[in-house]
């Protein structure tokens, strides 16, 4: 059962095409994740479907209500989490949620529950009364997405849950969602880590430059590229300057850079090994170690949409492109 | 019953965590203080302590206002607080109703330290007390959208202080509260006439010491059409601006 639709959602900024003709549903009850690089127009969309941006055309149905004309009825059954904290810094942890529960128009004694019953969850039922400006990244990480849920919403928006927080808070972000989506919410997840998405969402859609280019269930996509081989080069010294004559040498294979030292080397026809040893002797590039690599989401990403990894890392790291 | 409680909650979080701090507290009390205290000390009479208090609790109420929303909205907008505000299931209207509340509560107090003040220096018995507060509820309302709309035609806390200025203090000088309009060269008058603070003043004047020169039915449209537009543009500016 569909539980969002959305069909040639467009947006334009003076001229300038931020999402084209996007068209894709969510089915009730799935994780549905959103990929692309920075500035491909995943905040956009997200901005058009909980109504912080106007769709220059298009249509947008959320749970039977129409999401542009009635957003306020859909504000109601919908939870947003932000990439950035939006909670207040001179409040307390705890006096956020219940404010942010008020909004919803929950009356004081089922607010403050719900509130205090959130703080446990999440793990911050110690620091309820700190001022929020105190808390550390990965704690007001979580208290925005309380917040976010604090008027149990059948649907949640999550626009890069775990970008900078260290790995412990990212794997019980990554739980809690995972925990949210058991208890019957509907998650739409824009991320960068492609594992992330390859590990939570049911289906994925790829973004690039506003377009969506391709939609599918995750082991489908992922299936797509089971008969690729794929093999990784770790070399002593800095790759990057023979890049380009890597692919003018080996024009049958596919290149990745994965960062300086590191090459990916993918086909669908069996890789010799041999012209790639030699090469990187003649190049005096000592070889530290050659491996077989599982197929996984992020060859699909790359074969998709032609973007190589590291370079979305980078530009994610830079932090530009956002709306 | 829910828009009620969504309402009273950025209210009381907007008074709890601006409004009844130390520093706004102080300013609240200190600025009017000092404004009348600046005024009564260059009246000469006691009557000259009544002459000058519609245009002191005017300025009070004025600075007072327009000073708050700088930070209840353009700073959460900058925070991007605001932002959780407007993703909430309550209409634009009442959102901005809920984040002006607070600053005309505060407009009205600030006027009330002058009155409070001069109160212990003159004898302010035959002031009309109902038309009084009434005309410093109006005022506090045109004054607070005034900022609203500053406030949200800006992107920073110090774009709208300065902005602000701009405004303030040439109405400050034009309202006829230094100079009678009257006296004032004739190419500025209709600049006086366009300002909502010379109504206020004046609704004021005719209240406390029977001496307005515009009659108040007028002075109160032209400060509820003044509110009216304000709100509606500042409505206008948060849609194209914020909802882009």
């Amino acid at each position: 059962m569909k539980i969002l639709e959305v069909e040639n959602l467009s947006k334009n900024f003076d001229g300038f095409k931020a999402v084209k003709e996007a068209s894709f549903s969510l089915e009730k009850g799935e994780i549905f994740g959103f990929l692309g690089p920075n500035g491909a127009g995943k905040t956009t969309t997200i901005n058009m479907l909980t109504g912080l941006a106007r769709p220059t055309s298009g249509f947008i149905e959320i749970a039977g209500e129409d999401g542009i004309k009635d957003i306020k009825k859909v504000q109601q059954i919908i939870g947003i989490v932000p990439d950035e904290s939006n909670l207040y810094d001179e409040m307390n942890g705890l006096d956020n949620l219940v404010f942010c529960a008020s909004l919803y128009g929950m009356d004081k004694t089922k607010r403050e529950t719900r509130a205090k019953n959130l703080l446990e969850q999440f793990g911050l039922a110690d620091t309820g009364k700190k001022l929020f400006k105190a808390y550390s990244k990965g704690m007001k990480r979580k208290l925005v997405i309380a917040a976010g849920i604090i008027h149990e919403p059948p649907i949640l928006f999550l626009d890069e849950p775990t970008t900078g927080i260290d790995v412990e808070t990212a794997r019980q972000i990554r739980r809690l969602i995972q925990t949210l989506n058991a208890g019957g919410t509907t998650i739409f997840l824009t991320t960068h880590y492609i594992e992330e998405a390859e590990r939570l969402c049911h289906r994925i859609g790829f973004i690039v430059e506003g377009k969506i280019i391709k939609i599918g269930k995750t082991v489908d996509l992922m299936q797509e590229t089971q008969q690729v081989n794929i093999i990784e080069f770790t070399l002593e010294n800095d790759v990057e300057p023979l890049k380009e004559l890597i692919r003018k040498v080996f024009t049958n294979v596919n290149i990745n850079m994965i960062d300086h030292f590191r090459i990916r080397i993918s086909s669908p026809e069996k890789i010799d090994l041999m012209p790639f040893m030699k090469f990187f002797d003649e190049k005096d590039q000592l070889v530290r170690e050659a491996k077989i690599i599982r197929s996984s989401l992020e060859e699909v990403f790359v074969k998709v949409t032609g973007i190589e990894i590291n370079r979305m890392k980078k530009e994610k790291e830079k932090g530009g492109g956002k709306k | 019953m829910k828009k009620l409680i969504a309402f009273w909650s950025i209210l009381m979080k907007d008074m709890k965590t601006y409004y009844i701090k130390p520093p706004n507290v102080s300013w609240g009390l200190i600025f009017p203080f000092a404004w009348t205290l600046m005024f009564f000390v260059r009246s000469e009479r006691a009557i000259d302590i009544r002459g000058v208090l519609p245009g002191v609790m005017s300025l009070a109420v004025l600075f007072g206002t327009t000073s708050m929303l700088a930070v209840t909205i353009t700073f959460e907008r900058k925070s991007r607080s605001f932002e959780r505000l407007l993703l909430a299931p309550i209409s634009l209207n009442l959102l901005m109703l809920a984040k002006t509340s607070g600053a005309i509560i505060f407009g009205i107090l600030n006027a009330m330290v002058p009155a409070i003040i001069a109160s212990f220096v003159v004898d302010l018995s035959g002031i009309n007390w109902l038309t009084t507060i009434i005309s410093i509820v109006f005022i506090a309302v045109t004054s607070t959208f005034l900022g609203l709309f500053i406030s949200v035609s800006v992107s920073e806390v110090f774009e709208a202080q300065t902005f602000s200025n701009f405004v303030r203090f040439p109405m400050m000088f034009l309202c006829g509260l230094f100079i009678p309009i009257e006296r004032l060269p004739v190419l500025l008058r209709p600049i006086s006439y366009a300002l909502p603070l010379t109504y206020g003043a004046d609704i004021l004047k005719t209240s406390i010491n029977q001496n307005g020169i515009i009659p108040s039915w007028i002075s109160f449209s032209v400060l509820i059409g003044y509110s009216l537009f304000l709100f509606l543009m500042s409505n206008y500016n948060i849609q194209k601006r914020w909802i882009y």
